[in-house]
This record gives structure tokens, C-alpha cells and sequence, in this order.
């Protein structure tokens, strides 16, 4: 088949910031089944966990774990939306902040005894879920991911994204 | 390359993220400084005040590769705390979670990571399907994990943050014809396991010099929950002593702690495992090794890798045997009492030994916690064998290639820094 002839791919980032990375390893657990469809169908665009040459442009799908604990990352993470088509949150700490977001319930004298350090290394006040950060246009709760329906988003955005390459023509 | 400062912004094909600030000065390499820079999340300090039961739950959430070895660890900690001694049986199927979690981390790591550097690629689902050998890898990449997958779902409910386990024992149990299905995916994945052996037994990468090593080491089989730990010196540590034996360091550049044995740098994980306790690995592992196991003992840092492909053997060989040996019955959990105590886990996560201490107060909530984690114990290695990697290849090496080289001595340690950071960075600092 030649290159012109071949199917366009969707073009894909995936990005952790605070949390465990719990839905990175689903992901690539779910590759043990699909990976020859997946290898066929996205173009990683940015995948820290699968390649080193990673570049930061224009994606049809943003996929982002992990809560917001530092400007740095809300900075980035602002940066991923105006890029992408779609952004999408995965797994607990990116749609409801927690666990990562535990020490906003912390008692005084816990949040005295963590104080200084967060202090020195900067973190934010406050984590942040995602939505708090920038628009999400999808989410997919659970600690970690549930895989079904990480896969029934995966198939309904690439079918949005899809429409969206029918509808330019 | 005299003097300069160098910034690589991401190492890849990690678990986790970190930074590295290196300076070269006159032509040698005047401080590395691996930071570890999570934003801190503070689990220790979240456990206190809360029951002991709620405590393995929400320590795995610490880490997501790492989850089922911290359920694992803080369950020990916490029975330890109590007093409350397992069931046999608990003890098998929570040997077949570390099984589960093994095959499929090593598997996660030798292929995706690892892999790519040994065949010249950036992405291993980039490997080509019409090169027999590169087919071979692809095929069996995912059937091995798939296989440690199916394993840890089966016993241990799920292969991230295990939900049977549970203080006192498991809350379900596998089905006849889920065992029968794990045996039937083990054995299938076993020849799988003896190809990648071959593949990074024949790997030629060298780091080798003087290094100081520790490990969990069993009373019996080769596994990763239980003995003492012991140390390159022959010296053997009880897990209540795990302070005499850490030295907390605090580089203060990095969100992580760091570790000395006296004063020294030291490693853990495989690499350290299969040092010290090979004797132990299951019969039929070591019949089909052949003499690959006289490449042990070994200081060769790359030799780490063809650890953890023994492991996937050895984990393979043993869980079919604990499968096949035991009819699992019901058995409730025992209850754990309420009462005042301090206990302490110790096991060996995929990537090196992992310690939780547990206080807890006589209305049987948490006072204090306490973590420490295997790649915070690697960290001082690591700077010390990258600023000698680098020293070793200057002047005449282009720093595109001592920055690949720099990352592949990395991946070979296995870092999380899920549990202890997130990305890696280099700074260089050359005048």
C-alpha cells in the first residue's frame, strides 16, 4: 500500500502529571490485545511511557492522568488544550483531583507539618482536577481507569475526530 | 567537549519523571544531581488517623506499576502492627499477586523500555512485523504480560491496585477454570521467557565496577516477601532492623529520599536478588538456565536486565507449581485486634526492596507512617554511575550519544519515580 493510500491516523497524546500513573500501566495493558490495532490506527505524538522522541504539536486526542499541583503543569497543561482537538481526562486524580489532592483535606496540624515543603519545592495552594485547569471534553473516572470504558471513549472520539476530518472536506 | 552545560529535558521510557542536572568542568564531570521531583503527595502523612484496614488500599495508590507490591507491603506492616499471623494459603496466592505483578513489570520494562535500544528503535510498536526476529519480540512481549495480567487479576482482583487482598487474607478466591486458564497462559508464555533470557543474556552493554548491593533474601524458594535482608558484605539484617541499616540522606535538590549503608551507595532490585539468593530459584528454572546462571554474581549494571528475564522464568515456573499444588477453600479473612503496635513490611518490589512501618494506637487508628521505596535507595548509585559513564566517555563522544547513554543506564536500574518523582531533566553545566 502506498503512503497516500494508507489510513489517516489519529493523532495522539498521552500525558501524567501528579498521581501514580496507575492508568498508564492499564494502557499498556490493554495494548496486549490491540496493539496491532492501535499501532495502525494512532500516531503517538507524545507518549513519554512508549518512545523517546516525543513532540509537543497538534493532536486530534489529548489523553491526560493525574491532578494539577504545581503552575508548571497547569502551564503545560494549558499549552496540551490549545493543541488538541480533544482532551480528554483519565483515571480519578485528573477528574475528581483525588487522591492526589488529599492534603487540601488535611487537619491544620497536618497541613502545618507539610507546609514548609510545600512551600520549597512550589507546589500550588490547592490541587486541582483538571476541569479547574482548562475545558474537558470527556472523562473517565476510576482508580485506576475501567478499562471498558476507557476503550468506549477511545472508540467515541475517534469517531468525533473522524467527523471532524469528513466534515473539512 | 571541555566544559558545558547540557540540558536533556525527559528521559523516556521510565516509569515516572525525573531531572538530572550534570556539570562537566575541565573535562570531567564535576556533580551529577538526580532530582526526583514528584510533586509531593504525602502519604505518610495522609495514613494518620485512619483505620489500619484503610491503610494497604491507599498506600498503593503511591505507585501505579508498583501498586500490588505496596498493597503487599502494607498489609505486612499492618498485621505485623497486630500481631496477626496468615493463613498458608494466604501466604501462596499473595506470593501468586507478586507472581502476576513480576511477570507483567519485567515484561513492561525489558520489552517497551528496554528493548528498543538494543535494535537501534525509538518505540518498540515500531518494530517491524517482517523481520522474523522483531515479530518474535512483538508476539511475545505481549503474550508474557498478558499472561502476568491474567495472573494478578485472577488472584489478586486486578494488576493495579489489587482489590482481593485484605488484612487477614483475601476476600475471593480464583475458580477451578480460572486456574486451569492462568496455568494454560504460563506455560504458554514460558518458551517467550527462555527467548528473551537468550536476547539479553547475548546483550554486550557493560557498566562494571565496584557496587555494594542488598536484598530481601527467602529462608526458602526464591521470592519477594519474606527473610532477611542481606547485604553485599554478607552482613543479614531482621526486617525490624531495616534503621540500622538505611542512612536517610537529604540532597536538597530532589522532592525524594535518599540512602546510604554505612555511608556507602548501594543498589537494590534483580540484579541484587539474583546475587544473593539464586540457590533459591525454582528447580526447573535453573535446570533450563544452563550456565547463563554463571554470570552471577555480577556488577555489571546492564546485567539487571537479564536478572528480571530469570525472574520472569523463575516467576512463571513457581506459579504454575503453586497453582497446580493447592485446592484454594474458603477461608474468611482473619480480623485484625485492636490494639497498639508498630509493625513493619518489608518486601521486594520488581524494582528493589520496599519498606512500610505502621504505628498504630490502642483505638486501632494510625499514628505515624513511614515509606521507603527502592528507587530512593538507588538514587546516590545512580548519580555516582552516571557521573563515572560520562567521565568514561569524554572527550571524544558527541553529546547526543552520551545522552542516550546516560538514559540507558538509567532504564537499566528500573527507576519508579511514580514512587518516588517525576521527570527527568538534564541540565548541563559546562564553562
Amino acid at each position: 500500500m502506498n503512503e497516500q493510500d494508507k489510513p489517516r491516523k489519529v493523532r495522539i497524546g498521552w500525558f501524567s502529571f501528579a498521581c501514580c500513573e496507575d492508568n498508564t500501566i492499564v494502557m499498556t495493558e490493554l495494548l496486549n490485545d490491540r496493539w496491532q490495532e492501535w499501532r495502525e490506527l494512532f500516531d503517538f505524538r507524545h507518549a513519554r511511557v512508549l518512545q523517546t522522541n516525543n513532540v509537543l504539536d497538534q493532536m486530534d486526542i489529548a489523553f491526560i492522568e493525574g491532578a494539577v499541583a504545581g503552575e508548571p503543569q497547569a502551564q503545560e497543561i494549558r499549552e496540551i488544550r490549545k493543541l488538541a482537538t480533544l482532551v480528554v481526562a483519565i483515571g480519578s486524580c485528573a477528574v475528581t483531583g483525588m487522591p492526589s489532592a488529599q492534603r487540601n483535606l488535611f487537619s491544620d496540624e497536618q497541613k502545618q507539618d507539610v507546609g514548609f515543603l510545600v512551600e520549597r519545592f512550589g507546589h500550588l495552594d490547592q490541587v486541582l482536577k483538571l476541569s479547574d485547569v482548562i475545558k474537558v471534553d470527556a472523562e473517565v473516572p476510576g482508580c485506576s481507569m475501567d478499562p471498558q470504558r476507557f476503550l468506549d471513549t477511545v472508540d467515541s472520539a475517534v469517531a468525533q475526530v473522524r467527523a471532524g476530518w469528513a466534515s473539512e472536506k | 567537549m571541555h566544559s558545558q552545560d547540557i540540558s536533556l529535558d525527559a528521559i523516556c521510557k521510565v516509569e515516572g519523571h525525573a531531572k538530572l542536572d550534570l556539570r562537566i568542568r575541565d573535562g570531567k564531570v564535576e556533580h551529577v544531581h538526580y532530582q526526583i521531583q514528584e510533586y509531593k503527595r504525602f502519604f505518610s502523612k495522609a495514613v494518620e488517623g485512619k483505620p489500619l484496614a484503610a491503610i494497604p488500599p491507599l498506600l498503593s495508590r503511591i505507585c501505579g506499576t508498583c501498586s500490588n507490591a505496596h498493597v503487599m507491603c502494607a498489609i505486612e506492616a499492618c498485621e505485623n502492627a497486630v500481631g496477626l499471623q496468615p493463613s498458608p494459603q494466604t501466604m501462596d496466592l499473595r506470593h501468586l499477586t507478586m507472581y502476576g505483578l513480576n511477570i507483567r513489570d519485567h515484561a513492561l520494562h525489558l520489552y517497551i523500555f528496554v528493548m528498543p535500544d538494543l535494535y537501534g528503535k525509538d518505540n518498540f510498536l515500531s518494530f517491524d512485523e517482517n523481520d522474523e526476529e522483531q515479530h518474535q519480540h512483538l508476539h511475545d512481549c505481549f503474550e508474557i504480560k498478558a499472561a502476568g495480567n491474567y495472573l494478578a487479576q485472577i488472584v489478586a482482583g486486578r494488576s493495579v491496585h489489587a482489590t482481593y487482598p485484605t488484612l487477614g487474607g483475601f476476600n475471593h478466591l480464583p475458580s477451578k477454570e480460572e486456574i486451569e486458564e492462568a496455568i494454560r497462559k504460563l506455560e504458554a508464555a514460558r518458551p517467550a521467557a527462555m527467548r528473551c533470557i537468550a536476547i539479553f543474556e547475548r546483550c554486550d552493554w557493560s557498566f562494571d565496577r565496584d557496587m555494594d548491593y542488598q536484598a530481601l533474601v527467602p529462608k526458602g524458594s526464591y521470592w519477594f516477601l519474606d527473610g532477611d535482608v542481606v547485604t553485599s558484605h554478607g552482613e543479614r539484617y531482621g526486617e525490624k532492623r531495616y534503621p540500622d541499616l538505611l542512612e536517610h540522606v537529604v540532597l536538597p535538590y530532589s522532592t525524594a529520599s535518599a540512602y546510604t549503608h554505612e555511608g556507602r551507595p548501594f543498589m537494590v532490585g534483580a540484579l541484587a536478588r539474583l546475587n544473593l539468593a539464586q540457590e533459591t530459584l525454582h528447580l526447573q528454572t535453573r535446570e533450563s538456565l544452563g550456565r547463563t546462571l554463571e554470570l552471577f554474581p555480577s556488577t555489571n549494571i546492564y546485567r539487571n536486565n537479564l536478572a528480571q528475564a530469570i525472574e520472569l522464568l523463575h516467576s512463571i515456573d513457581h506459579a504454575i507449581e503453586l497453582l497446580q499444588g493447592r485446592e484454594f477453600a474458603v477461608e474468611a479473612p482473619i480480623r485484625p485486634e485492636i490494639r497498639e503496635g508498630e509493625g513493619i513490611g518489608v518486601v521486594e518490589a520488581p524494582r528493589g526492596t520496599l519498606y512500610h512501618k505502621i504505628v498504630v494506637g490502642e483505638d486501632g487508628l494510625v499514628r505515624r507512617g513511614e515509606v521507603i521505596v527502592p528507587t530512593g535507595q538507588n538514587q546516590i548509585n545512580i548519580e555516582r554511575d552516571i557521573a563515572g559513564l560520562v567521565d568514561g566517555l569524554l572527550p571524544d563522544t558527541d553529546r547526543p550519544t552520551i545522552e542516550h547513554e546516560i538514559e540507558k543506564l538509567i532504564r537499566a536500574y528500573d527507576p519508579c519515580m511514580s514512587c518516588a518523582t517525576h521527570f527527568l531533566k538534564v541540565d548541563w553545566d559546562l564553562v
